[in-house]
């Protein structure tokens, strides 16, 4: 799984180079964030710019780095939500529970 | 049930169970409902949908269908039979209690749960049975 970190302004940001996030990969995307949290990362910003298809695996995974970023008393993002994916985040309702940004830009602003 | 009257086509394909190929079937799936005739901005979102709800329905056959070595495949049937897509996820293991799969409780913020619940919202019709043989999902989509 193609995963890239940058430091950008004290904040991470992990941009998820795949156009598919499902039970493939999706354990591996959570035990990244669960590392950069670990390592000390703050305020996380996942750009999800290529992804077109996430599964509720996907879901998860990043539900997992929401409660962690919950505990360490941090920021957690999402950012670039194709049409497809944010409907997904919809119908789950859980866009309600993200913050989520149009692009990294909005979400590099805050 | 889906009706077996006129099957217009018929995709029958067996795969190993591993997560590896979830992109392979997933796409076949998509492809299948783009093809279809129709509205194009309605048929990609059934193309998305179908791609979904075939990895979500492989991804359970994987995780509680395989009860042994011999056992490691499984068997999706993709057709469209008069109006309806039908999808069948055939697994070989011990198979899961469907109706027991609550829907997830935006308020707890599981990190599982939501496979079944994208089947159920997504299609209009989801049965699983288990028999001698082993188990079935099977899911349709009126297509007209």
């Amino acid at each position: 799984m193609k995963l890239v970190t940058e430091q950008r302004d004290g904040r991470t940001l992990l941009i998820v180079k795949e156009g598919r996030l499902d039970a493939h990969n999706s354990g591996e995307l959570k035990d990244r964030i669960l590392k950069l949290f670990e390592e000390g990362g703050r305020d996380l910003v996942v750009d999800l710019g290529d992804v077109q298809f996430i599964d509720s695996s996907g879901l998860g995974a990043l539900l997992s780095g929401h409660k962690n970023a919950i505990q360490r008393s941090t920021g957690f993002a999402l950012a670039g939500l194709q049409p497809r994916v944010k409907a997904m985040f919809e119908l789950t309702r859980l866009q309600r529970v993200f913050e989520i940004y149009p692009g990294l830009r909005e979400a590099l602003d805050v | 049930m889906c009706t077996t009257s006129e099957t217009i086509l018929n995709l029958d394909i067996m795969v190993p169970s591993q997560t590896r190929y979830l992109r392979l079937i997933g796409n076949i799936a998509e492809q299948l409902a783009r093809d279809l005739d129709g509205e194009k901005s309605d048929r990609e979102a059934l193309a998305y949908h179908l791609n979904l709800v075939v990895t979500e329905a492989v991804t359970n056959a994987i995780q509680y269908g395989c009860a042994n070595e011999r056992k490691d495949k499984i068997r999706i049937l993709l057709s469209i039979e008069n109006s309806d897509l039908c999808v069948r996820v055939y697994d070989y293991g011990q198979g899961f209690d469907f109706e027991a799969v609550p829907t997830p409780d935006i308020d707890e913020l599981s990190e599982r749960g939501r496979g079944i619940f994208f089947i159920r919202s997504l299609m209009d019709h989801v049965e699983y049975r288990k028999t001698e043989s082993g188990n079935v999902l099977e899911m349709k989509k009126r297509i007209t």
